[in-house]
């Protein structure tokens, strides 16, 4: 990772050149996150594994964007590579750009990286009980970001962080600034992360099964916390989750995400309604529902998603998929446009002049 | 929550107090009887090492030949004469203030000792477990080459090679010592902390503080030292009694506390050719140093029982 970033450019100047380049290439920043191009390889004793493997996306201001997939398909991945926290080794960012508010995040150096964390970008982690520190209170904890990036005195940052704790719904947060991680529920820790994760206003927030390893009831308003917030904040919202259900609720746009690659991306009700890729048909059919009686099962996609170590030149759903031909197996199809604006997905059978209509 | 405290307006409102992890395993510690007697016997010591001084009845170092003389020539057995509680050695000093002495010179031991052991043991393994690779392999080869010189052996070495120098005669030579016994016990620390670094460098809250821009410095200092602390505070606590007696072990040999200074050791080995005639001598040293032993000993494992997560709301 070090050869890629050993430019050391301040945030300031890094931003300069990019928006000239920019400039050049005719884009304009309307989008507060422009992802290109973006692979990250872990190397393993067994081989070359493409986690992430040429993805694109883009993020408005304020927008929520849904990254949904299964376990093992690049999701984490990804948001991991925004903020350049792969563990290297094993994990390298190959190639690509991350263009966050004008900036290529991929060229920064580590201290202006450093200064992006958790200023700019916010991060809430899956599993609360593990990544709140358990020896530090958690005024600490919230106030530790405020310090290292507001540059507030003593006083402004402990109101700012009992401020941050009511607003996230924490009764008597005063009392509670002196106390431990294990003195709060699940729900209460999360709901810590997510001051921790607001408490610079950031402009981003990279939300990583937010709710997985909370209760059904406790998800409910977990994620009404983070919509609430991020509407009242303006923040930007990547969600990353594999409850296809939290992603119809919350966000504008879904990225389908497969084996390292983003298989299908459009607008939540177009995904929802009209979705042009199997593996999207079989997400959405494994949703258990309600009004379904006809078998007392749950539906699931056969076999397990691939290996990404020499992916070969095919569509990497096609072992798993009940409508593959021969040129599936032969050549990976590109993510083309379909029917609705912003409607794109990856196969062969669903493209103009498909064997599916 | 709110909701209630209006509901029923002169309730006496509970205000949870936060309970830290010191307040939770000084919970656990106080109910381990064994650990508790071990502490008093820390506290009577450091009490006995700080103003002994002021408590003897006699310089450590004033001879009183008159009453050795008036008994024959013979040092003064313990509970004989009231000026001299517990007796004298054969050239008429007194021992309850050669024994306070040696309490000092003892304390101090612990102290220096363990400072040698911290400020070389838990940065260089904090180092080597952080930030891993090949440093962590030079690092650990170092301590395995400390780790398997002969100690005494490197002591000896030490204390004659500095001796003439003004390093050597600080203290009366006794600080070359110390360091000498910190410099050969560093190793368990450095290898405590770098195996604590190396599993908790993995957990996610390591992650998330890195996701909030924190600088690896302060994850290492204010992250992880401190879930690190727990064994390393045990360490210490049952590296003091090993340092005391490697004192005394040197001490017998000659090396250290040069006369007419005391320690324990240097009483024994003092007491030691008379130990048919005059007992006394030997018994007395000995049995301090055996109880000072037993009390960091009681309390060190005292301390790891209570600072253990594993066996939290066990007992």
């Amino acid at each position: 990772m070090e050869e890629a970033v050993s430019l050391d450019l301040t945030p300031e100047e890094a931003a300069r050149i990019t928006r000239e380049q920019g400039d050049r290439a005719g884009t304009k920043s309307k989008n507060l996150l422009t992802v290109r191009n973006l692979s990250t390889h872990f190397y393993t004793p067994d081989g070359v594994v493409t986690a992430v493997d040429d993805v694109n996306f883009e993020l408005g201001h304020g927008e929520t964007l849904g990254l949904v997939g299964e376990s093992g398909c690049g999701k984490s991945v990804t948001a991991l590579s925004l903020t350049r926290l792969v563990p290297d080794p094993p994990g390298k960012i190959v190639s690509g750009s991350v263009i966050f508010d004008g900036v290529d995040l991929l060229k920064l150096s580590e201290d202006g990286m450093r200064k992006l964390r958790g200023k700019e970008i916010g991060f809430i982690f899956q599993d609360p009980l593990t990544s709140l520190n358990p020896t530090l209170t958690i005024g600490f904890q919230i106030a530790e970001a405020i310090r290292q990036h507001m540059g507030l005195s003593k006083k402004a940052s402990y109101n700012r962080v009992v401020e941050l704790l009511s607003k996230v719904g924490i009764p008597k947060a005063k009392d509670r600034l002196g106390d431990y991680p294990h003195q709060f529920s699940g729900g209460m820790r999360q709901r810590v992360m997510i001051a921790i994760a607001l408490s610079c206003d950031p402009k981003l927030i990279l939300a990583d099964e937010p709710t997985t390893a909370l209760d059904v009831t406790i998800q409910a308003q977990i994620l009404e916390l983070i919509s609430v917030l991020s509407d009242e904040f303006g923040t930007a919202v990547l969600l990353i989750t594999h409850d296809l259900g939290i992603a119809a609720g919350m966000c504008d746009r879904v990225n389908v995400m497969y084996g390292g690659r983003i298989v299908e991306t459009g607008n939540t009700d177009v995904i929802f309604d009209n979705p042009r890729m199997p593996y999207a048909w079989g997400l959405l059919d494994s949703l258990p529902r309600l009004d379904d009686l006809r078998s007392d099962r749950l539906r699931t996609i056969e076999g397990l998603p691939p290996l990404l170590i020499n992916v070969p030149d095919a569509c990497r759903f096609n072992p798993r998929c009940s409508f593959t031909r021969d040129v599936c197996r032969e050549k990976e199809p590109e993510l083309t446009a379909r029917a609705e604006p912003g409607h794109f997905a990856r196969c062969w059978a669903t493209e103009p002049g498909g064997w599916i209509a | 929550m709110a909701t209630q405290t209006k509901a029923i307006p002169n309730a006496p409102v509970a205000v949870r107090r936060s309970e830290g992890v010191w307040r939770d395993a000084w919970k656990r510690l106080r109910k381990n009887r064994l650990a508790i007697v071990g502490g008093f016997g820390v506290l009577l010591l450091a009490f006995a090492g700080i103003f002994g001084p002021m408590l003897a009845p006699h310089p450590y170092q004033v001879q009183d030949i008159a009453a050795v003389v008036a008994n024959g020539n013979e040092p003064l057995p313990p509970f004989q004469d009231m000026n001299h509680p517990l007796g004298t050695d054969q050239l008429g000093r007194d021992l309850m203030s050669r024994l306070l002495d040696g309490a000092q010179v003892s304390l101090t031991v612990a102290m220096v000792v363990q400072l040698v052991v911290l400020f070389i043991g838990v940065p260089l393994g904090a180092i080597a477990g952080w930030v891993g690779g090949r440093l962590d392999t030079y690092l650990m080869r170092v301590t395995d080459i400390f780790y398997a010189f002969p100690d005494l052996l490197f002591i000896i070495l030490m204390s004659v090679a500095f001796r003439e120098t003004a390093f050597g005669r600080a203290l009366n030579g006794v600080l070359l010592v110390f360091v000498a016994i910190g410099l050969t016990s560093w190793v368990t620390v450095a290898r405590l902390v770098r195996g604590q670094l190396l599993s908790l460098k993995e957990t996610e809250f390591v992650e998330a503080a890195r996701a909030i821009g924190v600088n690896d410095r302060n994850i290492v200092t204010k992250h992880l030292l401190p879930n690190a602390i727990g064994p390393v505070i045990v360490a210490v606590t049952l590296g003091i009694p090993t340092a005391i007696l490697a004192e005394a072990t040197l001490a017998y040999l000659g090396i250290g506390v040069q006369p007419p200074r005391a320690s324990w050791g240097t009483l024994i080995n003092d007491g030691v050719n008379q130990i048919r005639v005059y007992p006394w001598l030997v018994l007395m040293p000995g049995t301090l140093i055996a109880l000072s032993l037993m009390s960091f000993t009681f309390l060190g494992d005292g301390l790891r029982d209570a600072l253990d997560p594993k066996l939290k709301g066990k007992q």
